[in-house]
């Protein structure tokens, strides 16, 4: 088929057009709606950093701290310059293997390491121990459209029932308990969910099975198992599938919380809570730890879901650095200290403002801690 | 066979066994696919706990009670790509006649030029759009179908009810769009294929445009344009990114035979759950899904080759 040159160039205006007509918005936009950055705690002030030592780095792994990862290495090459930091977000599970087979010098994973993952990940950092540093904490944000609704509290107990069909319409009494004075229509919930496997479904979970005192009993895991409503595809899916129908309920990601969607306010106990990076630095205030007094800072969160913290937010997830507590050859100790150092403090703010929250001064101290220890 | 008194030139030779090579090393890679899916999944089928081929749930979170059943991942598959060839085939047809019948010279080229860059555009594009731009728009269309023609069954309430985005009709109707390249361009190269003493023997009897169509071009054409619909078949059934973006997961719900149904597809299915691969024996499972999506195409496009090989150059 022959082509005059002319029209050629016509084609390539005309699918020019459709590409740029084709691309919607940038949906992980850059400001976040709910959690404004609180002054609570979180100071992220310059640490002395040790620059120098192996570049580029290489990290694999949760693809839910991939945004926070990426601010992570551009405050690094920013302080110090030359140094490079190289991560693949190709999932949790990658991430472990991959540590653990020494192909990276840092695991990225949304939950710690455990069984024989612990135990070959021990192997590969030479008989010591892997530690699991959480730097990357974000809020789970329950989000609803409804209207006429503009404020709406929530416990466990009652998200449970309505994220498992328990309950099924916005004027349930156990929902109108919760909200006195707030007129709630008879429209059903239609409730949303991730269809895709992923961390936040695993620590929602998690959450409602803390949380509920038992209304929850259909399991946890990276898939949701309420069996009610519908899965869309991604955070974003949820978010505008919840934005299109009036009385929906989800749970995303607290970026996504905008553009007609609001946050829910959680009441563990001790009256509602917004979703404030200051509330949730307070339920991080009383963090527990699995292993306590070690430098492993592998957070139950269970406890934290749980607890009845006032003024706390407890709904949250957090994604730890895999790193050798021992076992990293001189150039490479260097340069996973440098870089975990920046993170923990300088990389803190800038990440705030993609929603997530700063790391509370009580968590920092000892994720510095732990960092200093590692040789 | 006598051999040739003639030397054979080393040129021909060689040119020969590259041929031959190439040739071999393309079969070897199917077979080699096809080998790894099947030795990935075997562990998985033999830990099931229900029947592969006819179970319609797929629970693998726990390795050591492993129940998967491909029966409502095909059923979905299937729908999706119906409703797409529905659509696309008559639009196609239309297209590909227009412009080698219809068309002025001139025009026909740069129209056939963009139909082809419609097959260039990725297919996460054709997703976004579908479910951003499209879905809200096709809605209350779908709505209308639903309450004037909800007695038939396949305009029943859907199962992702009341969502009327997520749906295998939303689907089906990017899927039409992004076969509309494939069907078309095969289609257009064998109308043009049309030999003229038939087509000028239509026209010298006073047949009129239309009637010469229908006497000559489609008769000789049919198997060919047969031929490409099922390779945009073998297309749709295939395609993963943008299914997984649009198709809502009904919860708690089962395929329903309406095409206003949520579900998962063989690929969207494996794409939604590939990033947390963490044990070889549920990954045996999805990959045992993809054997069964690779014999399913290969099947389909194997037909199809056979219908379009059997009737060239009639």
């Amino acid at each position: 088929m022959k082509i005059m040159r002319p029209m050629g160039a016509v084609g390539i205006v005309a699918s020019a057009a459709l590409v740029l007509a084709a691309c919607g918005s940038d949906p992980a936009s850059t400001s976040s709606g709910a959690p404004t950055s609180g002054a609570a705690a979180a100071a992220t002030g310059t640490a002395n950093v040790a620059c120098g030592g192996k570049t580029p780095l290489s990290g694999e792994g949760s693809t839910a701290q991939k945004t926070a990862v990426d601010i992570f290495a551009q405050q690094y090459a920013k302080a110090c310059s030359g140094q490079v930091v190289n991560y693949n977000a190709t999932g949790s599970g990658a991430g472990v293997k991959q540590f653990n087979a020494k192909q990276v010098d840092f695991g990225g994973s949304d939950s710690p390491l455990s069984g024989n993952d612990a135990t070959a990940a021990a192997a590969r950092c030479e008989g010591n121990p892997a530690w699991d540093l959480p730097l990357v904490i974000g809020p789970i944000a329950i989000g609803y459209k409804l209207d006429g609704v503009s404020s709406l509290t929530l416990n466990g107990e009652v998200s449970a029932k309505i994220f498992n069909g328990s309950i099924t319409t916005w004027n349930d009494p156990a929902i109108a308990a919760l909200n006195p004075g707030v007129t709630l229509p008879s429209k059903p919930i239609q409730v949303l969910s991730r269809s895709d496997e992923s961390g936040t479904t695993d620590n929602f979970q998690h959450y409602l099975a803390a949380a509920s005192k038992g209304a929850w009993t259909q399991g946890t895991g990276k898939a949701f198992k309420g069996g009610v409503g519908n899965g869309a595809s991604g955070s974003n899916g949820v978010a505008s599938a919840i934005r299109a129908a009036d009385g929906a309920i989800g749970y995303m990601e607290s970026s996504y919380v905008k553009d007609g969607i609001t946050a829910a306010k959680l009441d563990s106990g001790s009256g509602a809570v917004e979703l404030t990076a200051q509330n949730v630095g307070k339920a991080l205030d009383a963090a527990v730890f699995k292993t306590p007094g070690s430098n492993d800072l592998a957070m139950d969160l269970d406890k934290i879901y749980a607890a009845n913290t006032p003024g706390a937010y407890p709904l949250l997830l957090a994604t730890y650095e895999l790193v050798c507590s021992k076992g990293y050859d001189a150039d490479t100790a260097k340069a996973v200290k440098a870089f975990l150092t920046v993170s923990a403090t300088t990389a803190q703010q800038p990440i705030a403002d993609k929603g997530f929250v700063p790391l509370p001064q009580s968590l920092q101290d000892k994720v510095l801690t732990a960092i200093n220890a590692i040789s | 066979m006598t051999r040739n008194r003639t030397k054979v030139r080393p040129g021909d030779r060689i040119f020969k066994n590259l041929s031959t090579g190439a040739g071999v090393v393309v079969v070897a890679l199917i077979g080699l696919i096809g080998l790894f899916l099947l030795v990935q999944a075997i562990p998985a089928l033999r830990a099931d706990n229900v029947n592969f081929l006819t179970s319609r749930t797929w629970d693998t979170s726990d390795p050591n009670n492993l129940r998967f059943g491909i029966l409502d991942l095909l059923l979905v598959t299937v729908s999706t790509s119906l409703v797409a060839l529905v659509i696309a085939m008559p639009v196609s047809l239309g297209i590909a006649l227009f412009l080698t019948q219809y068309a002025p010279r001139q025009l026909a080229r740069p129209f056939a030029y963009v139909i082809d860059l419609l097959a260039a555009v990725p297919s996460i594009i054709f997703g976004l759009w579908g479910i951003l731009v499209l879905a809200p728009e096709l809605a209350p269309i779908a709505q209308w179908l639903n309450e004037t023609l909800g007695f038939i069954p396949i305009f029943g309430q859907g199962n992702v009810f009341p969502n009327f985005s997520g749906t295998i009709f939303t689907a089906g109707v990017v899927l039409a769009v992004m076969l509309l390249p494939i069907i078309t361009s095969l289609s257009r190269e064998v109308f043009e294929r049309t030999p003229t003493p038939h087509v000028e023997g239509a026209l010298a009897l006073g047949a009129t445009r239309w009637e010469v169509i229908r006497t000559t071009v489609l008769p000789f054409g049919k198997a060919g344009y047969i031929g490409a619909s099922m390779l945009g078949l073998g297309r749709a059934l295939g395609e993963t990114i943008a299914l997984a973006v649009i198709l809502f997961i009904p919860r708690g719900k089962l395929f329903d035979f309406s095409i206003f149904d949520g579900g998962a597809t063989f690929a969207s299915q494996i794409a939604a759950n590939y990033s947390e691969f963490n044990n070889p024996t549920s990954a045996g499972a999805y990959i045992a899904a993809g054997l069964v999506l690779f014999v399913l195409t290969f099947a389909v496009n194997f037909a199809a080759r056979a219908i379009i090989g059997d009737k060239k150059g009639d």
